[in-house]
């Protein structure tokens, strides 16, 4: 059934292939609508048996080392839920006909790569699942095909070699180690092997990588270009799923299933995560262009993830991974309400917006939420998350990045209510008399993202023993 | 061992000259040939060192198939004028100029460290049968390539087709 994951995204791409295009054509937006939607509800459900069910006969076919656990799980399920709003978003952005019909087919093999990352069970396999989402994504970020969107994919392909060197080469140190690919298998031989300081060489370069393809500071420089010069739906993937998939899931698979944590991986987590949040956060403020203000905020948040991370202990990997999750929805959201914005004013310059929130309630409201979410504002799911990697760190005795992490939130607080007052309160600019909400592809997304953010954080005790502690 | 030292090292210049021929020649072409050139004598190296499953893979996906993608990429965009291509050149010679010359003085500078690299490593048991490789230890591997290639083959219908139409 696992195999399914991997494979039905496959066939999927195949029927649409088929010769019938102009019919391929009409049901290629509900046909990858459903198949993302199916993934949410399958990984959301979680039914045990499921995962069990043979294919039989095909099953000798799709034998493959994979395999599933909670955090598997959970980015299944944001795979599948940012997916399934990016398509229904790409509807007021990417023209009817082959043009969506190509975009939809890249994110169906993007569907398919992340599917592969959450499954692998093998460093090299994971490599390769790995590049099969950068390269949808470089062919993603320059879609628009115009000099901004080949500039920021350009960067984005650039540093995506270089990771793909350092993840290599680290691949190749851990394989002359080990004699095995498998995770199991490195992580017994990184504890038994006497090369002490050959590991550590092949784990530092492959975490090098892995902080480039996340966008971690200082390894951000590509991050804001790609999100900013990508067309809105793009940068809805990007930021819900992509880097955090090719980054920060990958980074919480191989630290907790192979290097383990050991003081120098947990200090340079740590370190790295503080520098993130910060950074990120002090950048935020300097920008008029909202994309690359929340670009510049991802990467803040991405910090609190790796901080998480960083304290070495379950509560701090449960709170990571918890975070993780609702990153990827009041960042969607956000992303999703920065595309109703740009659509209906046509800018994306903060100081020529204000007082959109009674021209556009639902964006207002659902943007609103979001924000107050990112900031870490109860009783709202990126609270607790926050509140968990605080205890976390206390908890550890990291008391230092503990209270920087709580001024870095106040920080947060601060560009979130500046970006509201400037977008959505505020003076009305009398250019946008005439702006009205945006359609429902644009409206539903928001409505369901939100629901999930408010949902998840009124239910947490609920959602915290079915989602992470189970 | 002399002769294979000394084999080892004119593969060696062969593929930093094959290498920088690649990234400096003016004609997109040729630099698409440069590539399958480099990515042949890599292969030589490596049967030299007797990986010659890696050689094979490297051969046959590096240097003929990806070698394919790219020339199929380059026949689809729109060439440059031959003034165009002067320009580049120019530009690209000004750029590179120095390139050789850093790869000499770093690799005398590594030869007069006599670095010695002396980890007794285990031997990993590998496998040489290539189709127990492909059909029972890497398929998920193999899968997941077939979609990289399937993604490389969309990203250059979806990138260069339509700008050709336009």
């Amino acid at each position: 059934m696992l195999s399914f994951f991997i494979i039905l995204p496959l066939v999927a791409l195949i029927i649409l292939n088929l010769p019938f295009r102009a019919l391929m054509n009409r049901i290629v937006f509900v046909f990858a609508s459903m198949l993302a939607l199916l993934q949410t509800a399958i990984a959301s459900l979680a039914i045990a048996g499921i995962w069990d069910i043979r294919a039989i006969p095909v099953s000798p076919l799709l034998r493959f080392n994979i395999g599933v656990d909670n955090l598997s799980l959970l980015l299944l399920l944001c795979t599948g839920l940012v997916i399934f709003v990016t398509v229904l978003v790409s509807k007021s952005f990417i023209p009817q006909g082959e043009t969506r019909f190509n975009f939809i087919s890249m994110l169906i093999i993007a569907l398919c790569g992340a599917n592969g990352i959450a499954l692998a069970r093998d460093i090299f396999s994971l490599y390769v699942f790995i590049e099969v989402v950068s390269i949808s994504s470089f062919i993603l970020i320059a879609f628009n095909k115009d000099r901004d969107a080949f500039e920021g994919a350009f960067k984005y392909i650039i540093l995506s070699a270089i990771a793909t060197i350092f993840m290599l080469s680290g691949i190749g140190l851990l394989f002359l180690i080990s004699g095995n690919m498998s995770f199991e298998a490195i992580s017994v031989a990184m504890n038994t092997s006497r090369h002490a300081l050959l590991i550590l060489f092949a784990a530092g370069v492959f975490l090098c990588g892995l902080f480039i393809k996340g966008g971690l500071v200082p390894f951000h420089g590509w991050l804001a270009d790609a999100y900013t010069a990508a067309s809105a739906p793009v940068s809805v993937y990007l930021a819900g799923i992509a880097t955090k998939t090719l980054g920060i899931y990958t980074l919480i698979r191989i630290a907790v299933s192979v290097f383990g944590f050991d003081m120098p991986i947990s200090n340079v987590f740590l370190f790295i995560g503080i520098l993130s949040i910060v950074v990120g956060a002090i950048a935020t403020l300097t920008q008029t262009d909202f994309k690359r203000m929340l670009a510049y905020s991802s990467i803040s948040q991405i910090g609190y993830i790796v901080l998480g991370l960083g304290c070495a202990s379950p509560l701090g990997i449960a709170a990571a991974a918890f975070h993780f999750f609702n990153h990827a929805v009041f960042k969607s959201l956000l992303f999703v309400n920065s595309a109703a914005v740009e659509k209906q004013s046509g800018t994306r310059d903060m100081d020529k917006l204000g007082g959109l929130s009674q021209r556009m309630p639902v964006t207002g409201v659902t943007s609103v939420l979001a924000c107050l979410s990112a900031a870490g504002v109860p009783p709202l799911a990126g609270f607790w998350s926050k509140l968990l990697i605080i205890i976390a760190l206390w908890n550890t005795a990291h008391y230092n990045y503990a209270a920087i992490a709580v001024l870095a939130s106040l920080l947060t607080l601060a560009y979130m209510l500046l970006f509201q007052r400037k977008v959505f309160f505020g003076r009305e600019s009398g250019h946008l008399a005439s702006v009205k909400e945006g359609g429902w592809e644009l409206v539903v997304p928001a409505i369901i993202l939100a629901a999930i953010t408010v949902g998840v954080g009124v239910f947490f005790p609920f959602n915290l023993c079915r989602l992470i502690i189970r | 061992m002399q002769i294979n030292h000394t084999l080892n090292s004119i593969i060696l210049i062969a593929l930093v000259a094959s290498g920088l021929w690649t990234i400096m020649t003016r004609s997109l072409i040729r630099s698409a040939i440069g590539l399958a050139l480099t990515s042949a004598v890599l292969t030589m190296l490596m049967f030299s060192f007797d990986s010659w499953l890696a050689g094979v893979f490297e051969l046959s996906v590096c240097a003929g198939l990806i070698s394919v993608v790219f020339i199929s990429t380059i026949s689809l965009t729109q060439p440059l004028t031959k003034a165009e291509v002067i320009k580049h050149m120019k530009d690209r010679l000004e750029r590179f100029m120095y390139l050789p010359f850093l790869i000499i003085i770093v690799g005398v500078g590594l030869s007069l460290l006599k670095v010695n690299f002396n980890f007794q490593l285990p031997s990993p048991e590998i496998e040489t049968d290539a189709r127990k490789v492909l059909w029972n230890l890497r398929e998920l591997d193999l899968l997941a390539q077939v979609v990289i290639i399937m993604t490389g083959i969309f990203g250059v219908l979806i990138l260069f087709r339509e700008m050709r139409r336009k």
